[in-house]
């Protein structure tokens, strides 16, 4: 996608996550409902399964993608004046970094201690 | 000249179409969870400490208020999920048009709180 349609790559972005977010939440959902775990020992064994791992971080990764096209088309369309659009971008940006290496150090760890 | 001008417009009599009602849920509701994403970083990485952390994230999502919270919350992603295949069906030329468009936001905005209290109750 070329330079020129910088607002086509986020449409698809916004779609392409939109899609594992909501089959991941589907599935999410019905573990919970139909399995949900009872103690810390099924908690954390389950999070310890490479595939439940990397399916969380990919959730993650798409969650934050997702938030940052949503959040910055809602940031354009309301908050005009530019000093104030520019530091809630920032703020934005900053916070979901932050929360994507907080969640990729959890997880790992979760399935450092198990091992 | 057009001598019709000014128009006066009575804002007091204004009525948004329903599925714009929906649309403004739909980013409000996305809002909403983006808020939430820090609590819900927290809240892993606490029930993953040990047997203590996950006993703390345990009773905290037990509390009377986290609960309603979570209400909320799951409200804002039945709305979300809902109003966002609803687009993308359109995306791809599926119920596009007035009186297609009015139906399935009037089904958003009701499927999603029964989804909510449903999956509440049974989480």
């Amino acid at each position: 996608m070329s330079r020129q349609a910088t607002g086509l790559r986020a449409w698809v972005l916004q779609r392409i996550s939109a899609i594992y977010l909501g089959i991941y939440f589907i599935y999410i959902i019905g573990h919970f409902v139909f399995d949900p775990p009872d103690s810390y020992q099924a908690w954390s064994g389950w999070l310890a399964d490479p595939f439940v791992a990397v399916a969380m971080l990919l959730f993650f990764a798409a969650v934050l993608i997702h938030a940052w096209v949503g959040v910055r088309d809602v940031l354009i369309d309301y908050v005009h004046p530019i000093m104030a659009r520019v530091t809630l971008l920032t703020l934005t940006g900053l916070s979901l970094i932050g929360s994507g290496l907080w969640v990729m150090r959890t997880i790992y760890l979760a399935g450092a201690t198990v091992r | 000249m057009n001598s019709d001008r000014p128009v006066f417009l009575n804002l007091v009599q204004f009525h948004f179409p329903i599925a714009a009602v929906m649309s403004v849920g739909h980013r409000a509701a996305g809002v909403l969870m983006v808020l939430t994403i820090p609590f819900t970083v927290y809240l892993l990485d606490l029930s993953l400490m040990g047997p203590e952390g996950y006993e703390k994230a345990r009773v905290t999502l037990q509390l009377g208020l986290v609960k309603l919270a979570l209400l909320l919350a799951l409200w804002a992603l039945m709305h979300h999920l809902l109003a966002g295949i609803r687009f993308l069906l359109i995306d791809f030329d599926i119920g596009v048009g007035k009186a297609a468009g009015r139906r399935s936001a009037i089904l958003v905005m009701v499927l999603a709180p029964f989804l909510a209290l449903g999956v509440g109750a049974l989480l």
